[in-house]
């Protein structure tokens, strides 16, 4: 470690990162007991809409919520008049590529052991203009370039020093988060050891699923003999916390034909999915729905692009929806800006979907894929304290996000200058790393070209 | 072309001859049936004329294609024969002020992309009517959202990458869309021009490269104009021309009284220089579209800023340069040269009195085609407000590429392009219900 005379003072910040994070919650002198979040118009998704609303905030947490009328405001909590503005929920978005990503390389086509929260760079400009369209709780992960990218990280969109100040830990201390799949064009690549077809990157992907189930099933006999246990493989170690339930699979899928092999897949070997993307879930919606599988889809502007989206219409989040299935909406930032999250909602709308459907789609079904529906996602006692602050109706086009909170604390204020800056963009708005998208350079060394010249 | 068959046509309207007569002169010129019985009215509880305040409660009526009147709806009453429909707001037909629409395609694969030419860096001779493709599924898709003229063409991506030109969302073939063959040489500073091989690979090379390249063009216009004067003086037949061009149309002979032929690069380039076409230059850094500044006063060439996402930090500079910018679409992605972008910049330009028009531009993945009413949305969220975006899709579009005397606003002589939404345009749940070009409906599926 090249230390000298940084590292002391590096160590300084990082009591000081501690120090505060332990804190943090707590009442200060400057801080409140509590805050009372008053004349507030609530859509806590769970539960009827409230116009004139209350909202109490105590230690990071929801501790009440009620209308003005019947909730009384605690004597310790400082009043805060939001005059009839909406309070809701902040958004989540369960598939996003800030932070300047790395995550696997071009060694192969499965790569478990890689681990995105190792490359996330939280000073990137994205994490500002995440919260400035009221993004609270992301689900970052690596590029679709590979049939297996690696473990996916949820993080909390905290004020952040490093990337451990962004974690979410479940209550056995386990850092959450997915394992990220594709398959389709993505993975399929002119390359020894990567699929060239989707039968053989059916084929691989079953394979390695039965390797992990045989390396889970000796790491298991091995709780008898510890001699038997097999020599430990990290990638595999993921493997098992999806065999076992606890990591989810987001599995990025654009064609019909390739949503049914992910759920053919699924199925065989028993593993926690989400469907991402999606584009052609409107031919399939049924199929979806009836296989109880949740789906993240995005909507995009006009179809095309790539083969795999020459078929996608704004209708489909509509049509999955009444045919039963569970959708969550993504940014897939940078593909779309996270500023514009309440967008994709109000595009599923004009295709058809139900106005409730489409915000509970930016919250709760977001966080129910990646098991955070008991912490996040609404609006209800005990739960996080996560929520924005917006100027008019969610599905407007001149509605502004004006705060948002996290966990009790304020990340985002439009009024302020800095804030107000990531919010509309401006000079010096913009300083994030290019995320590294392995394996479909066909396009992205084009749009790297385009929009840097080849210069990272 | 059609502004020929036009003008014929109101010749003869004009004289008075007989509707046989008539029918007989449109089936000459080509014209098909739905130009004949392009007769529609169209009812609208707000109509954006973009020529004066909105009409509440107004009617549009077309009559053979081309506006007969607009007004409040006890003011105009609408002919026999003529098909009413309805809408919550009408607006012209929108116009895409920079597009690569119908040079690229949905499939994004070699064989539907022809907006850019690798094979060397400065190609002004390439034409976008040789590239545009009518059928292609993005030209109709965009048309569904009530767009109906773009500007069109070669994409950003190389020094001088070729033309531009004004098309309408409709027709058989591009002549048939066509309302300009060529609108603008388009020419990309920065690092979106910079690749390996011949192109330039920094700003200062961009530069030198492009001014060498014009004062070529100013020397073949030299050379060709003497060499007119001597061959007036001196016998036909000459000896072919010893002009060396290599294999990539490079190092032509260009020198003063070179008995050379015609060069197509160099006469693109003239129409630049004589300031019949613009240079449409993309440049986004600050210091780029002062380049872009410089090389015109240099050459006192018209050029419009295209993308032009730093264009706030000088506005002064712009408007004493009477500029305009095609803003780059609001929602384009904010990084690399483009990292510093705002939603306001639109309004800031307008503030500060800049023409300004909002284009949809290129895309190199997905959306491969960005829906331009989608992105005047952004702008009219962010200071411009309804009227104020409406403009720079409409009549400040026209004004800019200089069709405003056919389309860009609801006024009675200009070609019948209307767009039919359900509410306000820019709201996301508002549906596009019909979009009529030419008096012909083209799309009445809610979008």
């Amino acid at each position: 470690m090249r230390c000298k005379t940084l590292c002391p003072a590096a160590a300084v910040v990082a009591l000081a990162a501690v120090g505060w994070g332990l804190v943090a919650g707590a009442a200060t002198a400057d801080e409140p007991a509590a805050r009372a979040f008053v004349n507030a118009h609530i859509i806590p998704i769970e539960g009827e809409e409230i116009e004139r609303g209350v909202m109490i905030v105590r230690d990071g947490r929801i501790e009440a919520i009620g209308h003005v009328d019947e909730l009384a405001v605690p004597r310790d909590a400082q009043r805060v008049d939001l005059a009839g503005r909406i309070l809701m929920p902040g958004l989540i978005c369960t598939h996003s590529h800030i932070g300047g990503i790395g995550g696997a390389d071009q060694s192969g086509p499965i790569q478990p052991d890689v681990r995105v929260y190792d490359s996330i760079n939280v000073r990137d400009s994205g994490f500002r203009r995440a919260v400035a369209g009221g993004l609270t709780t992301l689900n970052i992960m690596s590029g679709s370039g590979h049939l297996l990218s690696g473990q996916t990280v949820y993080v909390k969109l905290r004020r952040a020093e490093t990337i451990d100040d962004l974690l979410i830990h479940d209550e056995d201390g386990w850092i959450m988060g997915g394992m990220k799949m594709a398959n389709g064009t993505n993975p399929i690549r002119d390359r020894a050891s990567f699929p060239g077809s989707r039968a053989r990157a059916a084929a691989l992907m079953r394979q390695f699923f039965i390797k992990a189930q045989e390396y889970r099933d000796r790491v298991a006999r091995a709780e008898e003999d510890e001699s038997k246990r097999p020599a430990r493989d990290i990638g595999m170690d993921a493997m098992i916390e999806v065999l076992d339930g606890r990591r989810i699979v987001h599995f990025h899928t654009h064609r019909h034909d390739d949503i049914m092999t992910v759920l053919r897949l699924a199925e065989e070997f028993d593993f926690r999915v989400v469907l991402h993307h999606v584009s052609d879930g409107w031919a399939v919606a049924d199929e979806i729905a009836a296989a109880g599988v949740p789906s993240s889809i995005i909507l995009i502007d006009a179809p095309g692009g790539k083969l795999e989206a020459k078929h996608l219409i704004l209708e489909t989040a509509g049509i999955m929806e009444k045919a039963g299935a569970q959708i969550a909406f993504h940014t897939d930032d940078y593909i779309t800006d996270s500023r514009l999250f309440f967008r994709m909602a109000a595009l599923g709308v004009r295709g058809g979907m139900s106005r409730e459907g489409a915000l509970r789609a930016l919250t709760i079904n977001g966080a129910k894929m990646m098991d955070l529906e008991d912490r996040i996602g609404s609006l209800e006692p005990g739960k996080d304290a996560d929520f924005i602050v917006l100027d008019g109706d969610p599905l407007s086009v001149y509605t502004k996000v004006l705060e948002t909170w996290i966990e009790g604390e304020r990340v985002f204020d439009r009024s302020d200058e800095k804030d107000h800056l990531h919010a509309v963009g401006g000079y010096g708005a913009g300083y994030d790393q290019m995320p590294y998208f392995c394996c479909f350079q066909q396009y992205m060394s084009a749009l790297i070209q385009q929009q840097t010249g080849g210069q990272q | 072309m059609r502004r020929t068959r036009r003008s014929d046509e109101a010749k003869t309207r004009r004289s008075g001859s007989t509707g046989f007569f008539i029918l007989i002169l449109m089936l000459v010129a080509g014209l098909n049936v739905d130009d004949i019985q392009a007769q529609i009215a169209v009812r609208g509880e707000v109509i954006y004329t973009m020529a004066g305040d909105p009409i509440e409660d107004g009617v549009v009526v077309i009559t053979d294609g081309r506006i007969a009147a607009v007004g409040p709806s006890d003011a105009v009453a609408i002919p026999d024969g003529h098909r009413v429909m309805e809408a919550a707001v009408i607006t012209p037909g929108l116009i895409d002020a920079r597009s690569t629409v119908g040079l690229t395609g949905i499939y994004n694969i070699p064989h539907d992309q022809d907006h850019i030419e690798r094979s060397s860096p400065m190609q002004p001779e390439l034409r976008a009517i040789d590239a545009y493709n009518v059928r292609e599924k993005l030209v109709e898709y965009t048309r569904s959202y009530g767009i109906t003229t773009v500007h069109t063409g070669h994409a950003p991506g190389e020094l001088i990458s070729g033309q531009t030109m004004v098309v309408k969302l409709r027709g058989n073939t591009v002549e048939e869309a066509l309302l300009q063959e060529a609108a603008a040489i388009a020419a990309t500073f920065g690092p979106g021009a910079h690749r390996s091989g011949s192109s330039p690979g920094t700003r200062g090379k961009t530069m030198a490269m492009i001014r060498q390249e014009l004062i070529r063009a100013q020397e073949y216009q030299r050379g060709r104009a003497e060499a007119d004067e001597d061959a007036d003086a001196e016998e036909e037949g000459r000896a072919e021309d010893d002009a060396a061009i290599d294999e990539h149309g490079e190092d032509v002979d260009a020198s003063p009284r070179s008995r050379g032929g015609r060069n197509l690069r160099m006469e693109a380039l003239g129409r630049v220089l004589d300031g019949e076409l613009p240079l449409l230059i993309t440049a986004h850094r600050a210091q780029d579209i002062a380049s872009a500044l410089r090389l015109a006063r240099e050459f006192d060439i018209r050029i419009w800023l295209d993308g032009a996402a730093e264009a706030y930090l000088l506005t002064e500079e712009i408007k004493a340069a009477q500029v305009p910018v095609l803003l780059h679409a609001p929602m384009v992605r904010a990084v690399g040269e483009r990292q510093n972008l705002s939603f306001e910049t639109a309004a800031r330009l307008r503030d500060a009195g800049i023409p300004v028009a909002i284009q949809s531009g290129y895309e190199g993945y997905v959306p491969k085609v960005r829906i331009v009413l989608f992105e005047a949305a952004i702008a009219a969220a962010h200071g411009l407000g309804i009227s104020g975006a409406l403009e720079t899709i409409t009549i400040e579009a026209a004004r800019i590429l200089g069709i405003d005397d056919r389309v860009g606003s609801i006024e009675v002589g200009k070609d019948g392009d209307l767009a039919l939404y359900s509410g306000d345009p820019f709201e996301y749940t508002t549906h596009c219900v019909g979009v009529i070009i030419d008096g012909e409906v083209v799309s009445d599926e809610p979008r």
